[in-house]
């Protein structure tokens, strides 16, 4: 019993090895990486020609159970997760009810077995994530919470937040803050600027950002507390993180896809499905963001995926919620990076060895005695996003109808293939 | 030149040709208003909806007096906002209409975009009455008819928009207008209520009134909301009319560069305009809304026609 993939061109950041290696799994796990290994009575995935990376981990996303499973559950996540090479998933603290106990995360943790993927939970800092309270942080650990945020709600009350940062010096989880000045933001819906002004929409300036990165930057530093900024939309955030990153050891932070891919000119149209928080930026924003993914500013590249119905984001742009699914484009556009100067390695390694640093846990590598999570891809296959084609329980994609290069053809977690592309 | 559009969602998507056509039309329609049977057959046989998520009564009624002059059937859809919070989505409310077969809505929505999310979405014309934040073409369009209807012109003028930019759908809509028939549009108010990059639109900044009225041709005057205050968009009411509002002074001014003042209504005596100014001489108020029936029969003919 077991896999033996054949003749893929392996790429695992965690060893910087790349080459033609045979990779054989018995069980959960990777037994033997060799130039030829043969075998009898077991499948084989012929991978010649094909690009064989680790499975990928993403550490931002929302799966919405409980609460809104018309939007997804953790099983149709899952779903679409793995058609996108993913084998390990963090899903966020906004649920209804929320993740800010022991019997929220433990919920997570046993509708988690029948997922497709390794689903691990982000619990909330505080009660209700109303910024106020802390959330019991032991229990949750103990029940299996990997990291800590009130997600889209910001900390807002500055002696909170060092509190928490406090905290995790005690439990070694690192603390996510959507970093947004949420008074500035206000009625906000896009980025501040002339597309704004002329499309007559609400701004966000840069500046709500900014303003609580250098702050969640100082409590940091004051609290020697693990901190780890998401979802970083704007160049002066990066410069800010570069700068810190050479006196704060427990400093992590991450980019969301689209905002490397699309810009607020994508708003244009007033497509809901490119509303998102933080807001898509411009070009130039783009350029910093890729710099500093070049330089390890920036960990990793995050999906944020955001399930929405279409009854949600039918209801015009300044009342549709925020958020763009992400699970089953990720990789394809991260491809795109390569004309910007990423190698095919720096790319692998933002999804797989990156968040795993973060969060501290021992996925993302393909190597003997470790566990197997392989994707097996496609580099040159080109395809459409197609919405009906979508796995995931919502349809919000501004993606739909965009070509890319390169696709996942299998995915395999935890030795088991649990993705097949058909066709 | 052979109108193409069905649907007229902001003058940011017109060419200079295209605004001059709706003008043009819209002179041989104001006659019509004037004769003692005020209605003529182009549009028999065709149902406008008046599709209004936000309430108005002076545009839906100028819309529904054009309409019947052109002899289309007028019906108003009452779409209260509660519709839209059971669930249905702007897209199924307008569908659903579409369904009794109508040649054209009239929309009004507080969320921009949604006029133009609806023309994508059904084969009948959409004509954008006010969106959010975003346009107002048809008051744009019956502007620059007033003015070029007094002033034999637009291009080389000095237009200057006063007020609460920010919030209006009417001065954006303006701004694209005049900007493109070669006016030069200033734009005035306090700091906060000025969008940031409004140059982008091709419009010049200053927050001095005075200087915006200097060689003035036309000064047009926003609806300041009093509950901005509350928002701190404005220190006060007060200190905005003292800044921002016409009085004698300011009004001296006007008559000695032989201006016109414009308001899109309703106003706000005693804010934006000392009580009894929008009466004298100056005052294109009136004839503005006069002219309105003129340019939305010529927008309802032209983009019912183009189907």
């Amino acid at each position: 019993m077991g896999i033996l993939i054949k003749k893929g061109y392996v790429i695992d950041p965690s060893t910087k090895k790349e080459g033609v290696f045979d990779i054989l799994i018995e069980r959960d796990k990777v037994s033997r990486i060799a130039k030829r290994i043969e075998t009898k009575d077991i499948d084989v995935i012929d991978a010649k020609g094909m690009l064989v990376f680790p499975g990928l981990i993403d550490i931002h996303c929302h799966l919405r159970e409980p609460g809104r499973e018309e939007e997804e559950t953790i099983y149709t996540g899952s779903l679409s997760a793995v058609s996108g090479g993913f084998t390990t998933i963090c899903c966020m603290s906004n649920t209804s009810p929320p993740l800010d106990n022991k019997v929220a995360i433990r919920f997570v943790i046993d509708r988690a077995r029948d997922a497709l993927c390794e689903v691990l939970p982000i619990g909330a800092i505080t009660i209700n994530r109303e910024g106020k309270e802390l959330a019991p942080f032991g229990e949750m650990v103990e029940e299996g919470a990997v990291a800590f945020s009130d997600d889209g709600d910001c900390v807002m009350d500055s002696l909170v937040m060092r509190r928490a940062l406090e905290y995790t010096k005690l439990y070694k989880k690192p603390l996510f803050s959507h970093s947004e000045d949420k008074n500035l933001s206000r009625t906000g819906v896009m980025n501040e600027g002339g597309i704004s002004t002329k499309m007559g929409l609400s701004g966000i300036p840069y500046q709500a950002e900014t303003i609580m990165v250098y702050r969640d930057i100082s409590l940091a530093r004051m609290t020697g507390g693990m901190l780890h900024l998401a979802h970083l939309s704007v160049s002066e955030s990066v410069d800010m993180v570069r700068d810190a990153k050479r006196y704060i050891d427990n400093l992590t932070s991450e980019v969301a896809i689209h905002h490397l891919v699309l810009t607020e000119e994508d708003v244009k149209g007033y497509n809901t499905n490119a509303k998102v928080s933080p807001p898509l930026r411009t070009k130039k924003d783009i350029t910093a963001l890729i710099k500093g993914l070049k330089d390890g500013t920036i960990d990793c590249i995050v999906t944020d995926h955001a399930p929405h119905t279409e009854e949600e984001k039918g209801a015009g742009f300044e009342s549709a919620p925020f958020g763009m699914i992400g699970f089953e484009t990720a990789i394809s556009l991260s491809m795109e990076l390569k004309q910007k100067g990423l190698s095919l390695m720096n790319i692998i390694s933002l999804f797989t060895t990156g968040p795993a640093r973060v969060l501290g846990i021992d996925r993302g590598c393909i190597a003997e005695g470790k566990c197997a999570d392989i994707v097996v891809f496609d580099p040159e296959r080109e395809w459409i996003y197609r919405k009906e084609e979508i796995r995931s329980r919502s349809k919000n994609s501004p993606f739909i109808g965009r070509k890319m290069k390169g696709r996942v053809l299998k995915t395999i977690c935890k030795g088991k293939v649990v993705f097949s592309l058909e066709g | 030149m052979k109108w193409k559009r069905k649907d007229l969602i902001g003058l940011e998507d017109l060419t200079r040709d295209e605004i001059d056509t709706i003008l043009d039309m819209a002179v041989s329609f104001k006659e019509i208003s004037t004769r003692r049977v005020k209605k003529v057959p182009p549009l028999r046989g065709k149902t406008v909806v008046n599709l209004f998520f936000e309430p108005s009564t002076r545009t839906r009624t100028s819309f529904e007096l054009a309409a019947k002059r052109l002899s289309a059937d007028v019906l108003s859809f009452d779409v209260s906002t509660s519709s839209i919070s059971k669930g249905e989505t702007i897209v199924d409310t307008a569908k659903n209409i579409e369904a009794m077969k109508v040649d054209c809505f009239i929309v009004r929505h507080s969320i921009a975009g949604a006029p133009q999310i609806i023309a994508e979405n059904v084969s009948a014309s959409v004509i954008n009455a006010g969106d959010g934040c975003h346009e107002h073409p048809t008051q744009a369009l019956l502007d620059i008819f007033t003015v070029r209807e007094r002033l034999g012109k637009i291009k080389d003028l000095k237009i200057a928009i006063i007020g609460d930019i920010l919030h209006s759908r009417v001065a954006r809509s303006n701004i694209w207008g005049f900007t493109k028939l070669g006016a030069y549009v200033y734009v005035c108010g306090p700091p906060t209520i000025v969008p940031s990059e409004i140059e982008k639109m091709g419009a010049e900044l200053t927050y001095s009134l005075d200087d915006a009225l200097e060689d003035v041709d036309v000064v047009y005057l926003l609806r300041l909301q009093k509950e901005r205050q509350k928002e701190n968009f404005l220190t006060s009411l007060k200190e905005y009319s003292n800044y921002y509002g016409i009085d004698e002074e300011r009004y001296k001014k006007i008559v000695k560069n032989r201006a016109f003042i414009m308001h899109p209504g309703p106003m706000n005596r005693g804010v934006e305009i000392k009580s009894d100014i929008a009466e004298r001489d100056r005052s294109l108020i009136l004839e503005q809304v006069t002219n309105g029936i003129a340019v939305r029969m010529a927008v309802l003919y032209l983009t019912i026609g183009a189907r």
